[in-house]
């Protein structure tokens, strides 16, 4: 126990003496969750038109400043001709164009003919969408206030409620997807290097040849990387609570146990990265490169497992970080109980099951 | 030139002699590129629906039959509790709840209005918002279905509204998501090639090697930057054409001038790198120093949200984010086709970007160790 001891300490010396890598480690987290608080975001808000008005009368021009006056447009431009729409689209600043026909107010007042196109650039087709929607609505909410239509001659009204999230903040978005993210890439990255390290400088037989069993080092490589997490963790939900007024609405104490049960898998797959890896490079291709991206996109953290197609659903179900989510989720959120989630858990367990049992078998290989 | 050309010599020998890495280098990539362009989507076509129609009327059952015969809905019913409906939302097996309260029918032919609620799953705010929108859609389309009974004629207002979406009038999002995780994976490729690359001969002390050879430093960090940006053409090229293969990815502008703008990106890029790599100590310090940068860069890059809903401050950092520009102009020349006049003030930048970046870094190379 006194030798185990005194290796955790020598792996604690190697982690706190590089001043640059604890920076990073306790920075990403921070850094992540103020990126997705106040940038990622989704709103229409200053998007750039163009305006080809062949009327230039009493309602076109109300229109238009109706649109430029709600802070979702601004006027970059008046066209004389529509030949260069697709000119003024390549340039990459006006994102649509609104062409009003002719004799527009004449046209409205008379037989109800008036006509105006919104054309968009569809490139980003979510945006063109949102974009047409927002402008068709103020403009058919213009013209029912000008022909004073308050109501339709039947008219049935959606009310819709945005359960678990009414203003649709997306703090219940990315804080789960953060800690998944976070604690998965850099428990995996850390202890996959730090034990190809050892094998490439060659140290890793010192460390064989001394009396501290195979499993001891192992246990001793990653016990100050389970610390490490949790205040990890802990910044994220921290941060998540104060800063964003994320509600946990479930039991502190099981999220944190999850936490714990999903670092432990993370650094299992990182040593059994590190048993496949013969050396630094390897290992860290495999942990950064191969985990980031699909546990960015196939976890359900920024786009709903529920849309991609089956045989990515497929492949979805072996990722951990999606399992974590749905429990962190769970937790913080609906305030669920352990009985919500024990499928979950059970099969991060087993998750971390199968990569301590794969990298003992390996490790044994090795020694031979 | 002679001596460039034999550096680049020993780094392709390197590079192909490692059979654990090669395969990694090509096959990772191809492999995300095909399945995350597939995961990267935010059309929403399974929709779980659980339907608590209390009114049980001719007309709520028409409206109902709605969602049920759109593809984009897995109509289910729930009885009539809506507390029981709930727990479907809870559990995660409905993302929207259908309420016909009682009345509904009545209140319709009496009263000429009437309400319904639908109650959405709202965790993810992206997928509830469009939720919204397309449920909301059906229910206007019911709603004109009924107008045009009563009135025997469609109802309208004065002025028609018509939309038209150039570029990508079926709104297919994989053509937009697939230049974008490209960029991505070109990046990273070459940004931890040419950073874990020099990093390891100084911890190997292979480095000490080179330097006391006559081989001058804009030579060394030529050398050790044209290999990588070979690779990353390599991936470029593989990954347009498997665009075109199984994605339908138009190409609208010129390779020409995509090449030309990757050719100016990658030297900022392998830069930042190669500037990385030479103020770092050892393989774990570079390592997370890129992590941090990676994904601090990819998340501001525009790749999932527009950069101009950023706030102000966040689209100043973005100057500095080669994601950026890349992000931005590769969708411009590959979906809109748009030519080196479009492209010149993001050009301009990243020259400059290239410049300062190549410096710092042949200056914080030093010889001495």
């Amino acid at each position: 126990m006194k030798r185990f001891l005194a290796f955790v300490q020598k792996e604690l010396q190697h982690i706190f003496r590089d001043t640059r890598t604890m920076l990073i480690l306790f920075g990403i987290p921070v850094a992540q969750i103020l990126i997705f608080g106040y940038v990622i975001k989704n709103d229409i808000k200053d998007v750039h038109i163009a305006v080809y008005d062949q009327s230039k009368d009493e309602y076109t021009q109300k229109i238009t400043s109706k649109l430029t006056s709600s802070g979702y447009f601004i006027l970059n431009r008046e066209l004389s001709d529509m030949n260069n729409i697709d000119r003024i689209f390549k340039e990459g600043e006006v994102k649509m164009v609104v062409v009003y026909g002719n004799d527009f107010s004449k046209k409205m007042n008379g037989r109800g003919d008036a006509s105006v196109q919104l054309l968009t650039d569809a490139t980003d087709p979510n945006r063109a969408n949102l974009i047409t929607n927002y402008s068709g609505a103020i403009i058919r909410n213009f013209v029912r206030e000008e022909f004073h239509i308050d109501k339709l001659p039947v008219e049935i009204n959606a009310k819709t409620r945005m359960q678990y999230n009414a203003n649709l903040a997306n703090v219940f978005m990315f804080v789960p997807g953060t800690m998944a993210l976070i604690l998965m890439l850099v428990s995996a990255m850390m202890t996959s290097i730090s034990i190809a390290r050892e094998k490439e400088l060659g140290t890793m037989e010192n460390l064989l040849v001394s009396p501290l069993r195979p499993a001891q080092i192992v246990i001793g490589k990653v016990t100050p990387y389970v610390f490490l997490s949790v205040i990890n963790a802990i910044t994220i939900l921290v941060l998540g609570v104060f800063v964003f007024g994320l509600p946990i609405r479930g039991s502190l104490t099981l999220l944190m146990l999850e936490s714990i049960l999903f670092i432990i898998l993370s650094l299992s797959l990182g040593i059994f990265i590190s048993t496949m890896s013969p050396n630094q490079q390897v290992a860290m291709f495999i942990s950064l490169f191969a985990l980031m991206l699909p546990t960015l996109l196939l976890s359900g953290f920024i786009f709903p497992v529920e849309n991609i197609p089956a045989f990515l659903q497929w492949l979805s179900v072996i990722m951990p970080p999606k399992y974590f989510i749905i429990i962190l989720k769970n937790i913080m959120l609906k305030g669920a109980g352990f009985a919500f989630v024990w499928k979950e858990t059970l099969v991060l367990a087993g998750m971390t099951l199968v990569f301590i049992i794969l990298s003992v078998k390996k490790f044994k290989l090795r020694l031979e | 030139m002679r001596t460039i050309g034999f550096l680049i010599q020993k780094e392709f020998i390197q590079i192909f002699r490692n059979k654990t890495m090669l395969p990694l280098i090509f096959a990772l990539p191809v492999v995300q590129l095909v399945i995350l362009v597939n995961a990267a989507t935010l059309e929403m076509d399974q929709i779980d629906m659980t339907v608590v129609d209390i009114d049980r009327s001719v007309t709520s059952r028409e409206m109902i039959r709605k969602f049920e015969g759109s593809p984009f809905y897995n109509v289910k019913a729930a009885g009539l509790s809506l507390e029981h409906a709930e727990r479907n939302l809870k559990d995660n097996s409905a993302d929207i709840i259908f309420y016909l309260p009682q009345g509904f029918e009545r209140d319709l032919s009496e009263r000429d209005e009437a309400d319904v609620q639908l109650l959405i799953n709202a965790i993810n705010s992206m997928s509830a918002g469009l939720i919204d929108a397309y449920t909301t859609a059906i229910i206007t389309d019911f709603n004109n279905q009924l107008l045009f009974n009563r009135l025997g004629q469609k109802f309208e207002l004065p002025v028609e509204i018509r939309a038209r979406y150039y570029f990508n009038p079926q709104l297919d999002y994989n053509i937009y998501m697939l230049p974008g995780i490209l960029v991505i994976l070109v990046t990273i490729i070459g940004v931890f090639l040419t950073a874990i690359n020099i990093v390891r001969e100084k911890e190997l002390g292979t480095i000490e090697q080179l330097n006391v050879t006559p081989i001058k430093k804009y030579q060394f960090i030529t050398g050790k930057m044209i290999p990588f940006m070979v690779i990353a053409f390599v991936e470029l090229a593989i990954g347009l054409v498997i665009g075109h293969l199984f994605f339908d990815l138009p190409m609208e502008g010129s390779y020409g001038v995509l090449f030309l703008f990757t050719f100016i990106y990658l030297l900022v890029a392998l830069g930042f790198g190669l500037f990385l790599s030479a103020i770092s100590d050892n393989q774990q310090q570079v390592m997370f120093v890129v992590f941090f940068f990676l994904l601090t860069f990819i998340l501001m890059s525009g790749i999932f949200t527009p950069t101009e809903s950023m706030p102000e401050w966040a689209q100043a950092v973005n100057v500095i984010n080669p994601f950026a520009y890349f992000m931005k102009v590769i969708r411009m020349i590959i979906l809109k086709g748009s030519g080196l006049a479009d492209i010149q003030s993001e050009i301009y930048s990243l020259l400059l970007y290239a410049a300062i970046i190549l410096s710092l870094a042949i200056w914080r190379y030093k010889k001495v160790s």
